[in-house]
């Protein structure tokens, strides 16, 4: 897959949005400013970014609790995903949703999604959706390898399946549920192993490498997009956080997070490949944007802070549609 | 009495559970956590998001203290049947309103078996599980669903308030050989409070009076006893004396004491942290206006949460859950 200049410094500065996003919300969790949850992505970047390049606003995408990579990686509005997090009416869900269920429909971001595996049979109606209109959309669902072992996840595999569905499901293989680690949580090595048992494509990707999974990614989308159905992808990740901040991470090893930094972070094997490997974009070039999503998160904090609480009212709105006029003009 | 946490009762109650009879078995997910990681130096990792299961792995082992795999429909559906088997399974359900994934277990398998098996099957099944908003966790980790279980007739649904009735309820809901799904709330996970060391049990279906009072029976459950007791403080200032009846068991519902409680008062509130339609609220007031009415002086009153989801900004969930100003105003259009 060609891969130029500008899609290049795209991914890159998306994947370090991500992260600096992350490695903000931890330092203003820790200092009690955000209120709930938060289930940080950082890591995983190359996992979100690798896919969504190939993603316009019309295609859609489903996410789980840990999606704020997803929501970036989509483009949704940095700052109404702060202002969310922070409970306060200019959030992108008017601070009724926060972290777990941030959504932008007009970003065919479906949503985050506190409740693990039920992205994928969303992401499987909007793929039929997709098909039934005819327009060459195309549907991601986010999971991770906990997910695999809901029902959801087995019955949208058969349904994308039998009906050829417009849909990638990308397992997020970080290595843990929650505390549990993958190889107790499973008999299977790869999770991509269990597209075949409903017929469709299975592809394993290194979920750190975003060349790796932009081409994987490319691939089953395009078939995706010209009728040729689901694939599952698998990419193998690493959560660099707790499973949510505050976590204490008493399930792995100091020495395995560390390894895995040293060796595999996605920021640093992007820079080495892309500068030194391709020669396409220079160090220089990606200090300037890293300097510049800063000063947007910066940015997006402020914004944030400064907006005001939902009114009173707000807590009963929405419940419903409301029809204003008496034939339901809405 | 000493006094404990009220995650300290309920690790107590299964400890005790696992000392006492070989049956009872403890399955959720990460109800130990870092499973299969010994050789790593690394058991028992968590003990259950809340800590309630603390030590029960290491004390009891991974045959009988088992982490799940994140399939609920799969580990719920298997307690079902391993209940009817003999075993005397406790399954954690982290967050009640993942029910949602796992209804089926509860609904059709669990709560049926014995009826339409002409009695010859026995469930004992407890399902313990996690309620209430007030943790900015948003809708989908903070709903109060005990009302949905108490209208299936087959389950049993307990709500306890304090460290002592969580102990000596779920005692007495591990041992009943009834599905009991039996409701902690989060927000009263780190309050103390005086309960006996020693293995106890409270009866299913038996409520208890948490303040005597003359003027208004409010009758709670959970953390709503608490506001309760704090409203009954504030009210005595001004000389108006609540009884707050704990049901403590939504299914049995202790309809007795309720109703002896009304022929004193003669006033009834109902608080609750569920929303309002076919609710617990609705149901004691329907048992008022049916078995009550002519104790009644006035209006009976509810003080629920709103007919919405849980919102996530915390000043709009503040004003979801139902508080002690509220009750004092409920109370006061009463007595006024
Ligand atoms: C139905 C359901 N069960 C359990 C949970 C609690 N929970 C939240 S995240 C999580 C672990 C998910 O693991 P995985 O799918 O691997 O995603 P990761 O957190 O690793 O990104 C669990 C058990 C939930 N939110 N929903
Ligand atoms: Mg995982």
């Amino acid at each position: 897959m060609q891969l130029d200049r500008d899609t290049l410094l795209d991914a890159y500065r998306r994947m370090r949005t991500i992260r600096l996003f992350e490695e903000k919300l931890e330092e203003l969790s820790l200092a009690g400013k955000l209120p709930g949850f938060l289930h940080l992505y950082a890591g995983e970047e190359a996992t979100a970014v690798g896919v969504c390049m190939h993603l316009g606003d019309t295609d859609y995408l489903a996410s789980t609790h840990r999606g704020h990579g997803h929501c970036i990686a989509k483009g949704v509005d940095l700052r109404g995903m702060m202002a969310e997090l922070y409970g306060r009416r200019s959030g992108i869900c008017k601070g009724k949703g926060g972290s777990m269920h941030i959504a932008d429909l007009d970003k065919g971001m479906l949503g985050a999604n506190g409740i693990v595996g039920a992205g994928l049979p969303l992401a499987t109606g909007a793929a039929l959706t997709a098909q039934m209109r005819g327009r060459g959309q195309v549907v991601v669902a986010f999971f991770g390898d906990g997910a695999a072992n809901q029902g959801s996840f087995h019955e949208s595999l058969n349904l994308a399946a039998i009906w050829r569905l417009p849909v990638v499901f990308v397992a997020e293989n970080n290595g843990y549920g929650e505390a549990t680690p993958v190889e107790y949580h499973m008999k299977i090595r790869d999770i991509a192993d269990r597209a075949g048992s409903y017929g469709i494509p299975g592809e394993i990707a290194d979920g750190m490498d975003f060349l790796d999974v932009y081409e994987k990614a490319g691939t089953a989308i395009e078939r995706a997009r010209e009728g040729g159905g689901p694939t599952l992808l698998e990419c193998k990740t690493y959560r660099y956080y707790g499973h949510y901040v505050g976590d204490p991470l008493t399930y792995r090893t100091k020495e395995e997070q560390e390894e895995v930094r040293q060796t595999r972070d996605p920021l640093e094997l992007f820079e080495r490949k892309a500068e030194s490997e391709l020669g396409l974009v220079s160090s220089d070039e990606l200090r300037e944007i890293d300097a510049e999503v800063k000063r947007t998160i910066e940015a997006a904090v402020e914004y944030a802070e400064s907006s005001d609480a939902p009114p009173p009212e707000d807590l009963l709105s929405d419940v419903y549609v409301s029809y204003s006029g008496a034939h339901g003009d809405a | 009495m000493r006094e404990i946490f009220f995650s300290q009762a309920i690790n107590e109650a299964m400890r005790i559970a696992l000392e006492k009879d070989p049956d009872v078995v403890v399955l959720g997910e990460d109800v130990a956590g870092g499973e299969g990681r010994e050789d790593e130096g690394i058991e028992e990792a968590w003990g259950g998001i809340m800590g309630a299961t603390k030590g029960l792995r290491k004390a009891f082992g991974p045959e009988r203290v088992r982490d799940t795999p994140i399939s609920e429909t799969g580990f719920l559906g298997a307690g079902v049947g391993a209940a009817v088997t003999g075993l005397r399974p406790i399954v954690e359900l982290m967050f009640m309103d993942f029910m949602g994934v796992a209804f089926d277990p509860l609904l059709n398998q669990a709560a049926k078996l014995r009826y339409m098996l002409g009695g010859k099957a026995r469930v004992p099944l407890t399902v313990r599980t996690l309620v209430g908003a007030g943790v900015r966790a948003a809708a989908q980790h903070s709903q109060s669903l005990y009302g949905i279980t108490t209208a299936i007739p087959g389950l049993k649904t307990v709500v306890p308030s304090t460290p002592r009735d969580a102990k000596g309820l779920l005692l007495a809901a591990i041992r009943d050989d009834d599905p009991v799904v039996f409701c902690e709330n989060k927000s009263l996970y780190f309050s103390k409070g005086p309960c006996p060391e020693e293995d106890f049990e409270i009866p299913l279906g038996l409520a208890d009076v948490k303040r005597e009072g003359e003027d208004v029976t409010v009758v709670a459950v959970s953390r709503m006893v608490h506001v309760a007791l704090e409203a009954a403080d504030r009210l005595g200032e001004e000389g108006i004396s609540l009884e707050v009846v704990d049901p403590r068991t939504l299914s049995p519902l202790d309809e007795e004491t309720i109703l002896v409680s009304l022929e004193k008062t003669g006033r009834l509130v109902i608080v609750d942290e569920g929303t309002p339609r076919c609710g617990f609220a609705a149901d004691v007031a329907a048992l008022a206006a049916d078995r009550g009415f002519d104790l009644l002086d006035a209006p009976v009153k509810r003080v629920t949460a709103p007919h919405s989801p849980v919102p996530f900004s915390p000043v709009l969930e503040d004003a979801y859950i139902p508080d002690a100003e509220r009750l004092i105003e409920a109370v006061h259009e009463i007595t006024d």
